[in-house]
């Protein structure tokens, strides 16, 4: 099965061990991602506080090259691109005039009816129903899977089940043999983009969810987005500092996780590449019993 | 031959200062049809009245003219004095001179002119007028007051004192509604029961007032004066007759384990049961889709240990038949409980609860005989935290409204529990307080100034457990939208009041409109709020929107004083603006097809099918529409829909209207 | 050279437009004095024939007005109302009467401003048009053809 891959800026740089390791466990069960050709910038939060048009065509362009492309349907395992596009998306089939300003405005053929995987829905269609078979690994440890803000809204784009409480990745975790514990901080905001700009904000707001899940016996935390990721992990040490505690926690993507239950190494998954050492959480995987 | 007579008034000069008013009286006298004609400076006066009716007499005039002000103010006046002078009040028109010409525009030709139009418009629809009588419609003077909440309690009362005849319908085992459940009452702090119960009392002991529980409203048909009203009575599986209401049944009632209702879920109640203390009538019912002699066919408990021996579980539901004259809806109301809130943890965290059950927390009689605790560990709190407006007000949550009461009765917790644990720390998180009522602002002073409830302007984005505690994260925008985080022992959500679950089914047994809400529509917002659109149908209490106890009570005596006004008399006269099916000789009898799409369209179904029959045989020779006098309320939209003119409106009539087009633009009809 | 002064007939519901009218009268509001009001309990009972019949004799242009949605005396014949005049106007567009002569409004028995504009609006629109004479230059041919055409089936 071919299936469209838009991996947008983070995923080819400062998270770029989420792609490797999406395209680790893909590998594994039998799916072949493609990278979109010449795939260009979502517009982040920057069009949308610019300019309507522009926010609309930066992704739209993205949709109309994944037509061209002959894709049914893409993944976007990145939170924010997966927002700007849904957006667009269902701004342009909703009103006919913004569809044929967009078209106009990217000079290229668009109907906007290429599928948007969230990176969720991708592996319920895709991984979860092979996944048995390759899982030969217990993870053994309690995970806290967070969210964070852009995976659980706007509500009708993302799709999940339960948008205060979602449980979409701890399915995931207890497939791969962890425990997923019940915790606050699920949705709450990390800091989001005022990493570079407020660092102090994010010290401070990524503190109290690192000490919600290490309050309530987490071993690791699980996410399935770069901007999380980075701000959990890249800034640890201002949180430290801004808690005055010694928290240790790593901080893996979900498919970093599901990688390491279908017994993928753990360099072949990007694990080097994090901040905080991930040893701990590795050390804890048992084999699963037959 | 038509003699119609034309009277132009002056107005003072409020009509003569722009229309030559002696021109158009000498115009009119020259239109076809007029035999008389004059103008007049008061006609409206008692010299004027005077006037009119000696012209009727000495000119035997078949129907008048009024020129004058507006229809709305003297078209009865003038009625009266033609019926004084021996002719039908409906042979009188009015042309509406004052209001409609003679105040908007200047003095000119055009304006006289147009006011010669108008007066021959109306001519011409007098000629085409027939005698109008008022239509009788019998009464019959029982009401049915459907509820037995404070609002349908008052109802039954007034009307029952008035000396007319009463059924009071109850579907839940006793009266009293959710006025039983409160504490105190606001603004008094009043103890709720020792206020309502002296009146359950009085309802049980009236001889006018047939009481019915665990009863409920199967069918409504019929029209005002003439209703025929179905109730079950539920089987209680205990005989009325013989119990003395004793207790040693649910006593003995091995099945503890139901959620309590009353206590809003926060304890259990047995299978036979009678829902509270104070209830009436204080005889227990037995909850069969929970008891274990209906449901498994073992125990058996409550019949061998009731000395009256009254346990009959043979019992049948019984349907019985009403004639009624008129009814009060008094259904009620109810509180969200469903999670709706899922960011507040209501229905997850124990200690998350809604103001129904903190009422029964505060109430000497509910699980924890008044004292505030932790449903979780049944621990004194030492926070609690109040929200207002949980979901009312919010369109993203799918309530726009104000549930009005909340404010009030969050004031009102805060303070109880000040009260009751002065040490106490109470905090409510509000977006405004509607504290309108008489001495409600007072009151709600009173929680922040001498009770010390600390009141913060601002909504809750979450609440999580941590702890032991509940974490209440908001923002107090007073305070330049500062972050507010308190850690909470006890959350009360105001959540928003709604309809009953059942309001829809409710209103369409009594074909009453009701709203996207649920609530039961009033007649009109201003000036009719506790009537319906269904003639004798009327509304009292939170079932048309929430509202606090001095509102339904002050609702449920208006409805019941329109009630005691249709009683006053034993025939009821209809104005007969009503809509007609024509009949004719057999055999055609209508030119009628019996479509019935008038029934469809009717707003006030109005409109009923008939047999035509052939008198001897009984063979239905044509199905035809008929008009229920008693119902229509003369809007003619049946008239306009009808594919071959076979309806009609008395007093708009096709005839009348085409003839006022036509005399409009001069032409001949 | 006398001017045209169109004639203009309302068709009116007694509850709002005609106590709206009877508003702006009391509050002294002039207006242009083409209008001539014809007082129905409700636009519900309004069939559309007469406002034929009111073009067909000499009317220039007509306005037809009512309580406001949800507003009705009667509770929905204003709705009838409404859905009849859309029904109406295509058929009219069709055999191609000028719509424009009609107009359909909501006046409330609190807008008597409101009335006293729309008449004054709806006067120097049809003034602007001129007399209507185009009764016997409505194309009816189609209309036959498809009539023919459904009853021969």
């Amino acid at each position: 099965m071919k299936v469209g891959f838009y991996p947008g800026c983070s995923l080819e740089g400062s998270s770029k061990e989420y792609s490797k390791s999406l395209f680790a466990v893909a590998k594994i069960c039998g799916i072949t991602l493609r990278e979109i050709e010449d795939w260009s910038c979502c517009g982040a939060t920057a069009a949308h506080n610019l300019n309507h048009d522009l926010a609309i065509a930066l992704p739209a362009r993205t949709i109309a090259l994944a037509e061209k492309q002959g894709f049914e349907q893409i993944v976007i395992p990145c939170a924010a691109c997966y927002g700007r596009l849904a957006a667009a998306q269902q701004a342009i089939l909703g009103d006919e005039s913004i569809l044929a300003r967009t078209q106009k405005n990217i000079d290229m053929e668009l109907t906007g009816k290429v599928q948007l995987l969230t990176i969720f829905e991708f592996l319920q269609q895709y991984i979860f129903p092979v996944a048995d078979k390759h899982i030969v690994n217990k993870l053994n440890q309690k995970t806290a899977c967070y969210y964070g803000c852009l995976l659980a809204r706007p509500k009708d784009l993302t799709k999940l089940e339960h948008p205060e409480n979602p449980m979409e990745m701890e399915k995931a975790m207890e497939k791969a043999g962890a425990s997923p514990i019940d915790w606050a901080f699920k949705t709450e905001c990390c800091g989001a983009g005022f990493s570079m700009s407020r660092t102090d904000l994010v010290a401070k707001l990524s503190g109290k969810i690192l000490e919600d899940a290490a309050d309530r016996g987490a071993e690791s935390i699980v996410v399935a987005c770069p901007m999380c990721h980075s701000n959990l992990d890249l800034r640890r040490p201002e949180i430290k500092k801004q808690l005055k505690k010694d928290i240790n926690i790593p901080v893996l993507f979900i498919t970093q996780a599901l990688g390491l239950s279908m017994g993928i190494p753990a360099c072949d998954l990007g694990l080097d590449k994090h901040f905080v050492p991930t040893e701990k959480a590795v050390s804890c995987i048992v084999k699963k019993e037959a | 031959m038509a003699k119609i007579g034309v009277f132009i008034c002056h107005c003072g000069e409020n009509i003569s200062a722009t229309i030559d008013v002696a021109k158009v009286a000498e115009e009119a006298s020259k239109m076809p049809g007029v035999a008389y004609a004059m103008d007049y400076k008061y006609m409206c006066s008692d010299p004027g009245q005077t006037k009119i009716i000696e012209a009727i007499k000495e000119h035997q005039l078949t129907g008048i003219v009024v020129g004058a002000c507006s229809p709305r103010m003297h078209e009865a006046t003038f009625r009266k004095a033609a019926e004084k002078a021996g002719i039908n009040p409906f042979l009188c028109e009015i042309a509406n001179l004052r209001e409609h010409i003679s105040w908007v525009h200047p003095r000119t030709e055009a304006t006289t002119q147009k006011a010669i139009d108008i007066v021959r418009t109306i001519v011409n629809k007098v000629k085409k007028d027939t005698p109008l009588y008022p239509i009788k419609v019998p009464v019959t003077k029982t009401a049915l007051v459907i509820g037995g909440g404070i609002a349908g309690i008052q109802a039954a009362l007034d009307i029952a004192n008035a000396g007319h005849k009463v059924i009071l319908v109850e579907k839940s085992p006793s009266i009293g509604g959710h006025m039983s459940q409160l504490s105190e009452t606001f603004p008094t702090l009043d103890c709720s029961q020792c206020i309502l119960t002296p009146r359950m009392v009085e309802v049980a002991q009236h001889p006018n007032i047939t009481l019915h529980t665990f009863a409920e409203v199967e069918s409504v048909s019929g029209f005002v004066g003439n209703f025929d009203v179905k109730v079950r009575l539920k089987a209680r599986s205990v005989d009325m007759s013989k119990c003395t209401g004793c207790g040693a049944c649910w006593q003995k009632c091995p099945n503890k384990k139901i959620p309590d209702e009353f206590n809003a879920g926060l304890s259990f109640r047995t299978a036979i049961y009678s829902p509270f203390p104070q209830a009436v009538p204080n005889k227990p019912v037995i909850d069969r889709a929970n008891c274990t002699w209906f449901q498994k066919q073992k125990c058996g408990l409550c019949k061998k240990t009731c000395p009256a021996g009254a346990i009959d579980y043979d019992m049948q539901d019984e349907i019985i038949d009403l004639k009624i004259g008129a009814i009060v809806t008094a259904t009620g109301f109810d509180i969200k409980h469903a999670d709706f809130f899922p960011e507040y943890g209501y229905g997850e965290f124990k200690d998350v609860i809604d103001g129904l059950q903190f009422e029964r927390l505060a109430s000497a009689s509910g699980p924890t005989g008044g004292e505030i605790r932790r449903p979780s560990d049944g621990t004194v709190p030492e926070k609690i935290v109040f929200l207002a407006c949980s979901g009312s007000r919010d369109k993203a949550k799918g309530i726009e409204y104000c549930s009005k009461i909340c404010c009030m009765y969050t004031a009102k917790h805060a303070m109880l529990y000040k009260h009751k644990h002065h040490h106490g720390d109470a905090y409510v998180f509000y977006m405004d307080i509607r504290s309108a009522g008489k001495n409600y602002d007072e009151f709600v002073r009173r929680a922040i100034e001498e009770d010390d409830v600390h009141y913060i302007r601002g909504r809750v984005s979450r609440i999580y457990e941590k702890n032991g505690k509940l974490i209440v994260k908001g923002v107090d925008t007073l305070m330049n939208s500062e972050s507010v985080e308190i850690e909470a022992d006890m959350v009360v959500l105001a959540t928003a009041a709604v309809a009953n679950p059942d309001a829809e089914s409710v209103a369409q047994k009594m074909h009453i409109s009701y709203d996207k809400h649920h609530f039961f529509a009033e007649a009109h917002p201003k000036l009719r709020p506790v009537e319906t659109n269904t003639a004798g149908i009327m509304l009292a209490g939170a079932c048309q929107t929430a509202k606090d106890i001095p509102d339904s009570v002050s609702q449920a005596s208006a409805a019941a004083s329109k009630i005691i006004g249709l009683f006053s008399t034993d025939e009821m006269t209809r104005e007969p603006i009503v809509a007609v099916v024509n009949r004719c000789m057999p055999p055609l009898f209508t030119t009628c097809t019996g479509c019935l799409l008038c029934m469809e369209v009717c707003p006030y179904h109005a409109i009923e099918r008939e047999e035509i029959k052939d008198r001897r045989t009984g063979e239905v020779l044509k199905v035809a529409a008929k008009v229920n006098a008693g119902l229509c309320q003369g809007c003619g939209t049946c008239v306009a829909f009808c594919r071959n003119k076979s309806i009609d409106l008395q007093g708009f009539s096709n005839q009348q209207m085409l003839s006022e087009v036509m005399a409009l633009l001069n032409k001949p009809f | 050279m006398s001017e045209f002064e169109p004639k203009i007939v309302a068709f009116v519901c007694n509850w709002c437009t005609y106590a709206g009218a009877d508003l702006a009268g009391t509050s002294r509001t002039q207006y242009a004095p083409n209008v001539r009001i014809v007082r129905f309990p409700c636009t519900g009972r309004i069939d559309f024939m007469l406002l034929m019949k009111a073009f067909e004799n000499g009317a220039d242009g007509i306005i037809v007005s009512g309580c406001h949605p949800n507003d009705c005396h009667y509770t929905s014949g204003n709705f009838h109302a409404r859905r009849r005049w859309i029904v109406f106007r295509s058929l009219l567009d069709f055999i191609g009467f000028d719509t424009d002569r009609i107009t359909f409004s909501w006046v409330s028995a609190a807008e008597g401003k409101k009335w006293a504009g729309l008449v004054d609006e709806v006067t120097d629109k049809i003034k602007a048009k001129g007399p209507f004479t185009d009764l016997d230059k409505l194309d009816c041919t189609k209309l036959k053809e498809m009539y023919d055409e459904a009853i021969a089936k």
